[in-house]
């Protein structure tokens, strides 16, 4: 059911209605493969941690049924896990829920998340309240054991009890059917706090110390969720409390780390035929770096423009798969090929052709479609050799001092390669290969050959100069230095046999990124595939509440779309909302504000509107209704922070903003 | 010596027990039976037990209460978030498990007092009920009239019971300005140093002997007696240091009783002991497996206080320096530092009298979110937008208690915060964006 709404959601008001399924499907396909591609990465990126973290949670609960004295004197300490997230709040939900299914699937059924803002409330005691009651209300079910008794750790224990026992009982009964519970007579209790920063302090600290007395019946494990630093919980626990814990300290990836994976996995591929476009790339970066450091949100973000890509542009039919998309050409209607025409990259192709296919082009249906079908070809293949190169150059500069190459450098400049040492190349051009070896074009095979020709003729070279070398000086290292005086001395004289293999190398290089990496908008209908409007998706990810106020008081034509509120530059017409005649008026005035002269000026303008007669007896006089109208629009713009009351005068507000007139 | 513990009415045996767990607390043992008297008379309504952490006050009523079986109830005050919650643990542990459902939903004193009657009219005191209340200190944040009413609950309900008061303040700190029924005080001195070492050498190790075990709390006193005297950090240090003391008697090296080479070898690492673990720094568990570790691998684990680093977004910082700067300048001095034509302001032209101490010894001052945005924009280095992104980094510095929200939640309008951070925190911060900060503050000018 939900499927057919959101897609009705999505026809509706849709470019071309008729592909507007289809491009649906697309859509959906293309982001339910995004979807499963990051939680994969994203559960790969956090079993390490996760891992550990469950190593941890399962060594403390068998130290503590063995009796070795060590473990004794240490009993009535509860086992603490720190677990530094980072400051990305809204990602850690994600790791948080896939720790505790994995905590239940392997350690214990008995895991439970505690939330600040569930344990909210008036007051302290009953905050600890809440913060008692929810163990058992979120994981462990336990039933009351009368109506009327509280919940409390002392209760907790006594099901716990119970419960072990039934289970010693069956897993007996069972002939120990499963190892795993044999082992675990006694699971853990594991309790999650998810934002311990938020946590009031002193509700921390009483919870600590209750649970810190139940400790020898009851097998606690804590998980505290960190954002900022571990010193935090010396901050908020005292050592009286913080003496109770056992704490060993987690560390997370760092979310910018996370993001360049995401980023590397995701959008650096030729697997997913949808692509961002430079400016679109950099906003959902933008917004990342400077705002939020979510990747989640960043997600969200790609979703966004994968949507609003399929919904305002009819062409992304073409934006799928190969083989799919050359039958999606031939299905091509009229109307949309008109569109193809249109297009500016397709515009300057058709330019460089001679005049007769020109016309062709523009006048030939299916010949169009066929030209069309071989550039979507040329585009896949495009792709498949940008990626590879696209890795080769950033491996190559990477390591380069001072010279960061993000995706938008596409010119080699050769002259940091002349300081490089020899061994440094020859391992930078390694790892070339081991990129180009995962590639499968055959542009790409062939520029590996030719790359490791190049390499064995280093590694021959090698040899011949470490000879020549050993002679000369004595056994030698090539290193940067020597290398560099070499450069300077022979400048004029006859170059080495390495300095010609490297000049070569470098103009391979050169070549290859020449031809492969050209900017993706110099390609004829890269608009099928690159999502290009940066300032849909800012507009939506940046919201500017204050910019949006602003523009709907002084132009409601904005937002309400009637004929009657058109107007010209900057005035507002006097049919326009009272809030607005308001807004505009009070835009006037300096910094306090009569309230009887804006009476009079607003009912002016309303007079006017109405359409009654400037010279008739009853103008200037306001009527309860006026007044009425009035009013509201005045507290209407207080309320939306514009004004406030003062007691510098009477009958006076006071502006809240500068600017206007 | 544990001969001294004798009274009528008790088990010769049973008291035999309690003087030997009670090692060093025989004299307060003597003292709260002969208070207590024999099972079945009437005892003092009220008695209060103080001493400092650790001085064995829960342990002693714990080890009575249980080694000669008497009725009684423990609640510990931090336990009980509602009165409730302390009523029906007195009454489950009295009078069994029916008890506590007669209390209505939220019972008040009049309510507790009337059930435990008519409980108490069914099954009628044989010998005294005692009520131990741990951490009492917290009744003084209850309802005035609880701890009144529990001190003369004998009174009330007209039971032979009575309630003993553990907690770590003397009466003085207790005694509300009402006036109240004045309990027996009952004071448990701090262990010394032989009587720590006493204790101490209880949990020996099993493969061990004692005179060995002993001769290693020895050591370990001496080294840490002058800065520690809590029994229970020590036990903990303890625990942690006696594998590495140990480590010479299983390669060999050294015979049990040869305690000065022990000495010379775990001196220097206890000496190490001394700086991070009684902070915590790192866990026991950590410790032990650096301990394992060889000395050059050891840097590698850091303590909790060791990563202060806290990585934010770009505006977040500077929001944050903006907060900063806010906290710590007087609001009449912004005009110096963010307008670009501001003339000459001598710091000396607009000091005024109170504001010659500095203003980072007084601490952060609360500052409207008008004012934090206003800095912002004048610092940060190119023109931002205000977005709503903004404003939620705003709340979510607050979440991380980076800042904190002075006025009400509820108060909407014209919030106002204070800076949570300190100063080399803030340095950190405004390195990593190339922010001179140390120029921007009132103190350093």
């Amino acid at each position: 059911m939900s499927f057919f709404a959101t897609e009705s959601y999505f026809v509706q008001g849709c470019e071309d209605a008729e592909s507007s399924e289809t491009r649906f499907r697309l859509c959906q396909e293309l982001w339910d493969k995004i979807k499963t591609d990051t939680e994969v990465l994203q559960d790969e990126l956090n079993r390490k941690i996760l891992d550990s973290l469950l190593d941890f949670t399962r060594k403390c609960s068998s130290t503590r049924q063995n009796s070795d004295w060590a473990s004794q004197m240490r009993a009535s300490e509860i086992p603490t896990a720190a677990l530094m997230l980072g400051v990305n709040i809204p990602d850690h939900d994600m790791t948080f829920q896939s720790l505790s299914d994995m905590l239940k699937q392997s350690v214990s059924p008995h895991v439970a998340s505690v939330q600040a803002k569930e344990c909210g409330g008036k007051g302290l005691r009953h905050q600890s309240e809440i913060l008692l009651c929810s163990p058992h209300r979120l994981c462990f079910k336990c039933p009351r054991v009368h109506r009327s008794v509280h919940c409390s750790l002392g209760i907790l224990c006594d099901w716990y009890a119970a419960r072990t026992k039934v289970g010693a009982q069956t897993t007996v009964g069972k002939k120990r059917s499963s190892q795993v519970r044999d082992e675990q007579q006694q699971p853990p209790v594991v309790i999650i706090f998810k934002d311990l920063e938020a946590f009031n302090p002193r509700v921390l600290q009483d919870f600590i110390l209750i649970c810190s007395q139940y400790i020898d019946r009851l097998p606690l494990t804590f998980i505290f969720g960190i954002a900022t630093s571990p010193s935090t919980i010396q901050h908020m626990l005292p050592h009286s409390v913080s003496s109770l814990l056992c704490i060993e300290l987690f560390q997370s990836l760092s979310c910018t780390q996370h993001l360049a994976t995401v980023i590397d996995k995701l959008i650096l591929t030729s697997h997913i035929a949808f692509k961002l476009n430079g400016k679109v790339m950099q906003v959902l970066i933008g917004v990342f770096l400077y705002h939020d450091f979510s990747v989640r949100n960043f997600i969200k973000g790609l979703q966004l423009a994968l949507l609003e890509h399929f919904h305002s542009q009819p062409l992304s039919v073409l934006c799928c798969k190969k083989k799919k998309a050359l039958f999606n050409v031939t299905q091509l209607s009229k109307p949309n090929l008109d569109r193809i025409r249109q297009l500016p990259s397709f515009k300057r192709y058709v330019e460089k052709q001679e005049a007769q296919e020109q016309v062709n082009l523009m006048t030939d249906d299916s010949h169009l479609k066929e030209l069309c079908q071989q550039l979507i070809k040329d585009l896949h293949k495009y792709h498949k050799n940008y990626y590879p190169i696209l890795r080769c150059l950033h491996t190559l500069t990477s390591s380069l001092p001072r010279y960061p190459l993000g995706k938008q450098a596409r010119v080699l400049t050769c002259f940091p390669f002349r300081m490089l040492a020899k061994g440094e190349l020859v391992s930078l051009l390694q790892k070339c290969v081991e990129i180009l070896q995962l590639s499968k074009s055959k542009k790409m095979k062939n520029a590996l050959v030719q790359l490791e020709e190049l390499l064995a003729r280093f590694k021959q070279l090698d040899k011949e100069i470490a000879s020549r070398w050993y002679n000369r000086e004595g056994g030698g290292v090539l290193n940067q230095t020597t290398l560099l005086e070499m450069n300077e001395s022979r400048r004029a004289k006859r170059l080495s046999p390495f300095e010609n293999l490297r000049n070569e190398a470098l103009k391979f290089i050169d070549n290859l990124v020449k031809s492969h990496l050209s900017p993706p908008e110099s390609q004829p209908l890269y608009e099928v595939c690159y999502y290009s409007s940066s300032a849909t998706v800012r507009r939506h990810l940046n919201a500017t509440p204050r910019t949006s106020i602003q523009a709907a008081l002084s132009n409601p034509y904005h937002y309400l779309q009637n004929d009657s509120l058109k107007s010209e530059d900057g005035t507002v017409s006097n049919a326009a909302p009272d809030i607005c005649i308001a807004y505009k008026l009070h835009l006037e005035c300096g910094r306090l504000i009569n309230l009887y002269d804006w009476l009079e000026a607003y009912s002016t303008v309303v007079l006017a509107a109405e359409g009654n007669d400037p010279d008739s007896e009853h103008f200037g006089k306001v009527d309860e209704v006026k007044h009425a109208r009035f009013i509201r629009a005045v507290s209407e713009l207080e309320f939306l922070g514009f004004i406030k009351s003062t007691k510098q005068k009477t009958d006076h507000v006071a502006r809240l903003t500068w600017g206007g007139c | 010596m544990t001969a001294l513990l004798q009274h009528p009415g008790y088990d010769e045996e049973r008291l035999k027990g309690v003087a030997e767990k009670l090692p060093c607390r025989e004299v307060q043992a003597e003292m709260l039976l002969s208070l207590m008297g024999q099972p079945h008379q009437y005892s003092y309504p009220s008695i209060l037990i103080y001493g400092h952490r650790a001085s064995g006050k829960s342990h002693v009523m714990h080890v009575l209460m249980k080694e000669l079986e008497l009725p009684h109830a423990t609640v510990s005050c931090v336990e009980c978030v509602s009165i409730a919650l302390l009523f029906e643990q007195v009454l489950l542990s009295f009078f069994g498990c029916d008890a506590p459902s007669l209390l209505p939903r939220s019972p008040s004193l009049s309510d507790f007092v009337r059930v435990y009657r008519q409980q108490c009219s069914q099954s009628p005191a044989k010998q005294t009920r005692y009520i131990v209340m741990e951490k009492a200190e917290l009744l003084r944040d209850t309802d005035a009239s609880l701890l009144s009413a529990l001190l003369r609950l004998q009174e009330l309900v007209g039971d032979n019971v009575t309630v003993i008061l553990l907690s770590e303040i003397a009466w003085d700190k207790f005694r509300p300005n009402t006036g109240c029924f004045e309990p027996l005080l009952l004071h448990f001195p701090d262990y010394s140093k032989s009587e720590l070492q006493q204790i101490l050498s209880q949990n020996v190790h099993s493969s061990y002997s004692a005179g060995f075990y002993s001769a290693y709390i020895n050591i370990l006193l001496g080294v840490f007696y002058s800065v520690c005297r809590d029994l229970r950090e020590l036990r903990h240090l303890a625990a942690l240091n006696f594998s590495k003391f140990c480590e010479p008697l299983a390669e060999g090296k050294v015979k049990e009783t040869d305690t000065h080479k022990l000495w010379k070898h775990i001196e220097p690492h206890l000496k190490k002991a001394m700086q991070t673990v009684y902070l915590r720094e790192v866990s026991s568990l950590q410790w032990e497996q650096m301990q394992q570790m060889e000395e050059e691998e050891a840097g590698a684990l850091r303590g909790l206080s060791a990563h202060t680093h806290v990585e934010l977004p770009y505006y977040s910082k500077f929001l944050l320096i903006a907060a900063y700067l806010a906290s710590y300048n007087p609001a009449r001095t912004d005009k110096r530092f963010f307008l670009k034509h501001h003339g000459k302001i001598r710091k000396t032209n607009f000091l005024k009298k109170n504001e010659k101490t500095s203003n980072h010894l007084l601490g952060p001052k609360p500052f409207p979110l008008d004012r934090l945005l206003a800095i912002f924009y004048s610092v940060v280095d190119s023109r931002v937008a205000p977005t709503a992104s903004i404003f939620s980094q705003i709340s979510s510095l607050v979440t991380l208690q980076l800042l904190a929200q002075v006025s009400h939640d509820d108060q909407l309008d014209a919030p106002k915060y204070k800076c949570a951070v300190s100063l080399d925190f803030i340095c950190a911060i405004s390195r990593t964006v190339n922010f001179d900060i140390v120029k921007y503050l009132y103190d350093f000018l």
